[in-house]
């Protein structure tokens, strides 16, 4: 029994982290890009703000179940992946008391099915508020999708096929046996999940969903206070969830929160300052980007996995 | 600035504190006043460090600025874009026109007293506000938020009925959605 008690303590400080993490690295993006563009800008607890404004301002639209479930089922994904995700390498003193949680049972097959899960939940609620922005928005979002995911497929297929495992605790352990990051051993792989990855975070050019001046905020933009503020808080949930399977894939995992924390961070400014001097892309455009070089490197490096 | 802290619980300073800091604009562009926008959230005078941000839709927004004058024809768009805000919502009104009627005071198509149609929380005035005057005005309504005297929504829904029959005196063809919040 209490046994059980702690692992779901466990699983809530998870959360908790995971969520202070995605929100302040969202900040420190938006105050480093007021820097690049010579203003002062907001504290990077901005976004801590926001959402407290959001979940107190009163909601009185109703959009249907679907609409009314979406945010709900946007965070509960959320969650839910990231208790599959080993925040730290299994073995280490934190990992052993705080961070276990069910990695031990996930594997990145799983994964991958469940990380569309909020974009699916996301997909429906818009498609319910009837508003065409969202439609369109909703049909760039899974367009960009398609385009992305192959990359990153062909990333994680080249990792499975040469270890022989689908385990993402068995890649981190064969990253600490051998000493050397996945990011040089599968250098191909590594670059096509990078790629694959400005496309997951939608910072320019590959913000084609939310697009604010074309599409109003996109699939988004029926929703309002709380709704739109359980939003954030899911989609900052799922950018440390992404930005940690990559540590834990590429970067050789991590032994302290610390660590993990450079590691995200430097990994999360990859995108973000690609978007600082791009403008945005039609989505026949940004289709193209990711089946072209980003595809190529991702075969080649399956092809070195193989042979 | 005397502040109401004494009479406010502590959960509604703290959302008052949280309101006043994050205050997501809608722009409603009309007339000259659009202009001064851009120039009030770009670099030379950055609103955002004050954690005003644009949204993109009504339902995401604050904050309604109402840039300038306004026809009856534009009007009608305006109310409609209001009354899709969530409460708590804010009105700033830009400019002589809004509150006068301005240089269009004699128009036989535009409004000359906003106040009548929509409540509105704070006047800017001058024809065109500067930045430096937009963002004093920011100032004035985050002081109004802090305060707790800022209740335009409640105001609008208390007075329904006068600020209706305002709007369908100039609104000659009134086929407008009821809105039940």
């Amino acid at each position: 029994m209490e046994g059980l008690a702690i692992k779901i303590l466990g699983a809530v400080i998870t959360t908790i982290v995971a969520f202070a993490v995605g929100m302040t690295y969202g900040g420190i993006t938006r105050k480093l890009t007021a820097r690049v563009q010579n203003r002062v800008g907001p504290t990077i607890f901005q976004n801590f703000i926001d959402l407290l404004k959001l979940q107190s301002k009163k909601t009185n639209i109703y959009h249907g179940v679907m609409g009314h479930f979406a945010p709900m089922w946007i965070i509960t994904a959320a969650i839910t992946v990231l208790m599959f995700i080993p925040v730290l390498h299994p073995g280490t003193a934190w990992y052993n008391s705080w961070f276990p949680n069910l990695s031990f049972h996930g594997d990145l097959i799983f994964l991958l099915y469940m990380m569309v899960f909020g974009s699916l939940g996301m997909a429906l609620g818009a498609g319910q508020t009837g508003n065409p922005n969202s439609a369109i928005g909703v049909t760039r979002g899974l367009s960009q999708m398609v385009g992305f995911e192959i990359p990153f497929v062909l990333a994680l297929v080249a990792l499975m096929v040469q270890y022989q495992t689908t385990s993402i605790q068995d890649i981190m352990t064969v990253q600490r046996e051998s000493g050397v990051w996945m990011m040089f051993s599968n250098p191909f792989s590594f670059l096509a999940a990078l790629f694959a990855s400005l496309g997951m975070f939608r910072y320019s050019p590959f913000d084609i969903v939310g697009a604010p001046a074309e599409l109003a905020s996109g699939p988004v933009s029926e929703f309002g206070g709380k709704y739109l503020g359980t939003m954030m808080s899911g989609g900052s949930i799922f950018a440390f969830i992404k930005l940690t399977l990559y540590v834990d894939l590429f970067l050789g995992g991590a032994y302290s929160i610390p660590e993990l924390l450079i590691k995200t961070f430097a990994l999360y400014m990859i995108p973000v300052f690609y978007g600082w001097v791009n403008p945005r892309y039609r989505t026949e455009q940004a289709i193209r980007y990711f089946w072209g070089w980003p595809t190529a490197l991702g075969v080649i490096g399956l092809l070195i996995a193989i042979f | 600035m005397e502040t109401k802290k004494d009479s406010q619980t502590i959960a509604e300073y703290i959302k008052n504190w949280s309101r006043k800091h994050s205050l997501f604009v809608m722009a409603y562009g009309t007339g000259c006043g659009a202009i001064e926008i851009p120039a009030t959230m770009t670099s030379r005078y950055d609103a955002e460090r004050l954690g005003i941000r644009g949204a993109a839709t009504p339902r995401q927004a604050d904050v309604l600025l109402i840039t300038g004058y306004l026809a009856t024809k534009t009007l009608k768009r305006v109310i409609r874009v209001y009354e899709q805000m969530q409460d708590p919502k804010y009105v700033i009104a830009f400019g002589s026109c809004t509150i006068n009627g301005g240089m269009y005071y004699d128009s036989y198509n535009t409004i000359n007293v906003l106040e009548k149609y929509i409540p509105v929380d704070v006047y800017i005035n001058g024809c065109m506000p500067r930045p430096e005057a937009v963002i004093a005005g920011f100032k004035q309504l985050q002081d109004k938020i802090a305060r707790g005297d800022a209740d335009n929504g409640t105001r609008y829904k208390e007075n329904l009925d006068w600020y209706r029959a305002n709007q369908q005196q100039v609104i000659k063809n009134w086929r407008m959605p009821d809105y039940n919040w």
